[in-house]
């Protein structure tokens, strides 16, 4: 009895560690096919004008994504300038100004809005944002300004929640030190709080930009999507997600290869990020 | 067996880290014994407890040496079934926690571990757990109800129940009234009286009062090591060592 | 409490002012919430009738209802859920009760972690690529939910792992001093006390994954009929929702589509926030 006890512990905590490598596992995969499936093209055409090649024109083979390189760095930018402070603002007003009850209330809505379909967001771009720029600031509408507004909002959230998070993780011992010495909250924020949150703020930064990097439906329905080079925040634009997304269903033989290799470029850049995040929290806790 | 010592422990040292909490104590136990393992916070005793069943196996970094016998066996030794252990051994810890579930499954949490899962022979067993820890009367009409509502008192006696529902042979109590009001303190020291009558009983103390109140025989320890044992009327009134006098007269501690 | 202050503004005024500002930007994000709210629903809540929901689309969804579509998402959605979350708990547990030395925990976390940082647009790549090509299931119920499943794992994991670890130390000592094993305790005391949490974590992912759309639309395909099995391609509430307002097929239709997902999400999301809550007050 107390032998087959023990024999179905082991057992169990093998099985346990076996589960628990699946998320590695997958990961592996990923890369594994991803890279597999995308490195022929981009040995073929070369990384360099892979990367800088400003044409993308399938049909005649010819393949370069700065377009879409510089569309999502340009898209995600805006969103963050966007993002950052309307995302800042709220979490400090959440964390250190608004009464116990009003942010019972606000903080739920916050995730809530993360919980929003990204298709949703890209629609509401699409039948408000888009006629609305079209109509009072000129151009088609379809543009970088649009798609970074969407994607601003869409990354509000997780950049509320973290730096709340941030914001919390100061200990109470700064802000009641400060506010003992006289000083508003405003300038206990300012000058402590603010401070002492500063890895936890650059780490939600830097996840809201990957998040605003990794985004393709909502982008798809408000960026306008061309193969150009965005002249003007006016001026429609594809990102490297959204080449991906548009091209995949129909594409075959080394044009799908191309599509991979896409995926291969934003994996490599979101990994980047991923360690830049990981160095600037300080080796915290930095997923979300 | 009445000769033989429940508990032995020889020259048992053990480690937290690189920093030693039990420089070699040497004690015996006897059956149905109740000893009261006295000490300011810091003393080792704690760890001393919690060796006895290996529950300190579960923090990391620790380890021990020497031996640790119970009925003659090393507990430490390889092949030990420390579940198993643990059952005979059981624990009542300083804080009154009750699991969050009813009263009646607290109970009957470790016989159905046990795989004990027939209904009348549970309720047996909780009523007898209850009635051994003094709580049926109290609690006989709620079995169902969440065991937090228990006040602080009623929890630690549960606890107590807890144990003696997978019928241990000893019992180990790790300051068991620290968060009790003085009657319900009372209650606990009394069970104990109870309790060694079947029971081998090894209490854990900071408080000289209390050991002196609760009798039985002492071991005084400090800075990891065991000063002195003896019965409480010697320690209190002829103490052979000049610490345990100044402990026990609140010179320190 | 007036006091001599040094020269400059007033700091009670910034204060006020810089108070005013953030509160602002926090009615500014809620009013953005309420704003899609409504707009969705005002446009799409009358087209959401019961036959709406129960019939099958007409003339690639221009008219007609979603009705295939909620099987789709359902069907995608809960087996993605039924794949994940057994999982996620499993890679939890063992990461917060089962772990002594560190290389181990350390890769399966870094693995946890790097999903959550991947695209969608990436596991859709991977699913089309591993699930529907290389392993021939594909466009279908299976692929998708089983990509689905990689993208909402490390939710899943993480959730749990903060619901394991807020369970009380002392419960587990308990448990282990009454003799239980290491898997007696996990299943006796330490799930059953995480378990709101467990299923809030759980909930959540299933928001996530029923808005999910650049995934499912490369992994399940966009079939508009029923599936018969599990090897048949479908089309999720999203998806359907994307291309209605995508090519402009039906705004009504697409309208409707939209309400049901929002209101979905809503009631998914407040049920997952009220278990915290109920359970919360419950134990204190």
């Amino acid at each position: 009895m107390r032998y087959a006890v023990r024999y179905k512990e082991a057992i169990i905590e093998k099985a346990l560690v076996v589960i628990a490598l699946s998320a590695i596992a997958v990961l592996g995969l990923i890369i594994l096919f991803v890279f597999k499936e995308g490195s022929p093209v981009m040995a073929r055409v070369g990384v360099i004008r892979f990367i800088s090649g400003t044409k993308w024109a399938p049909s005649r083979g010819v393949f370069g994504i700065l377009p879409m390189i510089l569309g999502s760095v340009w898209v995600t930018l805006g969103a963050l300038a966007i993002g950052v402070p309307l995302g800042l603002a709220c979490a400090i007003f959440l964390a250190e100004m608004a009464p116990a009850r009003v942010s019972s209330i606000l903080k739920p809505s916050v995730e809530l809005l993360a919980g929003i379909p990204s298709v949703v967001y890209g629609f509401i771009g699409l039948v408000v944002l888009v006629p609305f720029i079209r109509r009072w600031l000129g151009g088609p509408g379809f543009s970088v300004l649009a798609a970074a507004i969407v994607l601003g909002i869409m990354v509000l959230p997780t950049i509320i929640s973290i730096s709340f998070d941030a914001f919390k993780a100061v200990p109470a011992a700064y802000r009641e030190g400060m506010l003992a010495l006289g000083a508003t909250k405003w300038q206990a924020i300012r000058m402590v709080i603010l401070p002492a949150a500063r890895p936890g703020i650059i780490a939600a930064v830097i996840l809201g930009l990957g998040r605003a990097i990794g985004e393709t439906m909502a982008v798809i329905m408000v960026a306008g999507n061309s193969t150009k080079i965005p002249s003007s925040a006016l001026a429609p634009v594809r990102t490297l997600t959204s080449n991906i997304a548009l091209e995949m269903g129909y594409a075959t033989g080394e044009h799908r290869e191309a599509l991979l290799a896409t995926g291969m470029v934003l994996f490599v850049v979101i990994a980047l990020l991923n360690v830049a995040a990981r160095l600037f929290a300080g080796g915290g806790r930095v997923s979300r | 067996m009445e000769g033989s010592p429940k508990i032995l422990a020889r020259d048992f040292r053990f480690y937290y880290g690189q920093h030693c909490a039990l420089k070699g104590i040497d004690l015996e136990i006897r059956r149905n014994q109740l000893l009261t393992i006295m000490g300011p916070s810091g003393s080792g005793k704690t760890t001393f407890l919690r060796s006895l069943n290996r529950l300190n196996d579960l923090i990391p970094g620790t380890r021990m040496e020497g031996s640790l016998e119970i009925d003659g066996v090393d507990i430490y030794s390889h092949g030990v079934d420390v579940a198993e252990l643990r059952r005979r051994v059981g624990m009542v810890f300083a804080l009154p926690v009750a699991l969050p579930m009813s009263i009646f499954d607290n109970v009957a949490y470790g016989p159905r571990k046990r795989g004990i899962l027939n209904k009348q022979k549970l309720q047996d067993i909780v009523e007898k757990a209850l009635r051994d820890a003094i709580l049926w009367d109290e609690v006989k009409d709620r079995l169902c109800d969440h065991a937090g509502r228990l006040s602080g008192g009623q929890q630690q006696r549960l606890s107590i129940a807890r144990v003696l529902a997978v019928e241990p042979e000893i019992i180990l109590l790790d300051e068991p009234t620290s968060g009790l009001d003085p009657l319900s303190t009372l209650k606990i020291e009394d069970l104990l009286w109870e309790l060694v009558r079947s029971y081998t009983v090894v209490l854990v103390t900071h408080n000289p009062l209390q050991s002196a109140r609760v009798g039985g025989d002492i071991a005084f320890f400090l800075m990891g090591e065991l000063v002195e044992t003896g019965p409480s009327s010697e320690i209190f009134t002829r103490p052979k060592d000049k610490r345990t006098e100044d402990y026990v007269s609140g010179k320190f501690g | 409490m007036k006091q001599e202050r040094a020269k400059g503004p007033d700091q009670h005024v910034v204060n006020r002012r810089m108070t005013a500002v953030f509160a602002g930007a926090a009615m500014m994000t809620v009013g953005v919430l309420i704003f899609i709210v409504v707009y969705i629903l005002n446009r799409g809540l009358h087209i959401v009738t019961p036959s709406f929901l129960s019939e099958a689309p007409r003339q690639m969804g221009r008219a007609g209802g979603i009705y295939p579509a909620i099987v789709g998402s359902i069907l995608v959605t809960g087996i993605a859920v039924l794949i994940a979350a057994p999982v996620g708990v499993a890679t939890a547990i063992y990461l917060t009760e089962y772990t002594r030395e560190d290389r181990l925990p350390r890769i399966v976390r870094f693995g946890t972690e790097s999903l959550a940082g991947i695209p969608s647009i990436i596991f859709g790549l991977f699913g089309f690529l591993f699930f529907v090509i290389y392993l021939d299931l594909g466009w279908s119920v299976l692929s998708g939910a089983l990509t689905l499943s990689a993208m909402i794992l490390p939710t899943i994991v993480r959730t749990s792992e903060e619901a394991i670890r807020a369970v009380p130390n002392a419960y587990r000592e308990i448990s282990y001093a009454l003799g239980s094993t290491r898997w007696q305790t996990v299943t006796g005391v330490v799930l059953p006390t995480a378990l709101p949490g467990i299923v809030t974590g759980v909930v959540l992912a299933v928001g996530r994954s029923i808005g999910e759309t650049a995934v499912v639309i490369f992994t399940a395909g966009t079939s508009l009929r029923l599936p018969k099995s599990l090897l048949d391609p479908v089309r999720t509430l999203p998806v359907h929702f994307y291309i209605l307002a995508r090519e402009g097929i039906s705004l009504d239709n697409a309208y409707g589509t939209a309400a049901v997902l929002i209101i979905l999400v809503l009631v998914i999301n407040i049920t997952a926030y009220s278990v915290v809550n109920r359970f919360a007050a419950r134990s204190r």
